[in-house]
């Protein structure tokens, strides 16, 4: 893996950065279900649905997401990856053709206390579909080391 | 069994328990989450992890089909005991999620739900959202992940 670009010094709050986009098939919608969430609403399998018809499994859409996250900005920064997820949520089902957008906004950015060569960076993913309806946010604190002394940059 | 008026504080269950195989710790990363440590068994040994790890997202997933095969064992206890059961809705999502150590190749997490609080939705009678803990522990003994999941299900009672 080549130098990474984005250290910690290069994410300042208010930042936003367009992640991709990527339609989601029926066959995506049931493969995915079938291995990890295989709830009849999730798999096309009869059974009583709130939300009607085929949707994605919440997890999928996270899931594509952080493929989105791996190839939008994080293969190419210094993450040192994230403690956890503050919060998701679902607002929305996501439906075979959809076409999903997605995003982040940071929110706030902070040094670490313990560790001099280390920063967090708290985002807000927006997963967006075509018709404008939001189908997922997150919100989480990534780290990222910070540039080395002496880079010169 | 399994209403919403059934589930009570601290309720706790075992759901199961996976293994995180280092094949499927590749094919879950390269299709979601290809950091070369969750993909290739010598960077993994040369970064922060010392290993092959599974994605923090593989960790979740494996919770999940494990909830599944629970609630449906729960909804068919149901089913043999009365002639109604619950539906459950879609989750609205899930907070203070945190991967406290990694999961490496081979290792076997063991999975509890416990529910944390539940209330009725204002917005949707007839329905309540639960709120439980979900853990996964290493054989050791050690957290490895936990979340608050939130789940919608039915009320026996109606609105």
């Amino acid at each position: 893996m080549g130098t990474p670009h984005l250290y910690f010094e290069d994410f300042a709050a208010g930042d936003t950065r367009d992640l991709g986009s990527r339609e989601v098939t029926s066959d995506d919608i049931v493969a995915f279900a079938r291995q990890w969430d295989p709830q009849p609403t999730h798999t096309g399998e009869d059974g009583a649905s709130l939300t009607g018809g085929l949707s994605a499994s919440g997890w999928h859409t996270a899931c594509m997401l952080m493929r989105a996250m791996y190839d939008g900005f994080l293969s190419d920064s210094a993450s040192l990856g994230a403690p956890g997820i503050e919060e998701v949520r679902w607002p929305t089902p996501v439906r075979p053709g959809d076409t999903l957008s997605m995003r982040y906004t940071v929110m706030e950015t902070r040094a670490s206390a313990s560790r001099p060569d280390v920063g967090f960076v708290k985002f807000l993913y927006e997963v967006e579909t075509q018709r404008g309806e939001t189908a997922m946010t997150m919100k989480n604190y990534s780290m990222f080391a910070r540039r080395a002394a002496g880079d010169g940059l | 069994m399994t209403f919403f008026e059934d589930y009570a504080e601290g309720d706790s269950h075992e759901i199961g328990t996976h293994v995180f195989e280092a094949d499927e710790i590749v094919a879950f990363a390269s299709a979601w989450d290809p950091h070369p440590f969750h993909v290739d068994a010598d960077e993994a040994r040369k970064s922060l992890f010392g290993g092959l790890c599974a994605s923090g997202w593989h960790t979740a997933c494996a919770w999940m089909r494990l909830n599944v095969a629970f609630q449906r064992r729960l909804l068919a206890d149901a089913r043999a005991a009365a002639d109604t059961s619950p539906a459950t809705g879609p989750s609205p999502g899930f907070t203070d999620l945190v991967w406290k150590q990694p999961v490496y190749a081979g290792e076997r997490l063991t999975f509890r739900n416990t529910v944390c609080s539940k209330r009725r939705l204002a917005s949707c009678p007839g329905w309540g959202l639960v709120t439980l803990r979900a853990e996964g522990f290493k054989d050791d003994g050690t957290l490895a992940f936990a979340f608050d999941g939130k789940m919608m299900v039915e009320c026996r009672e109606g609105a």
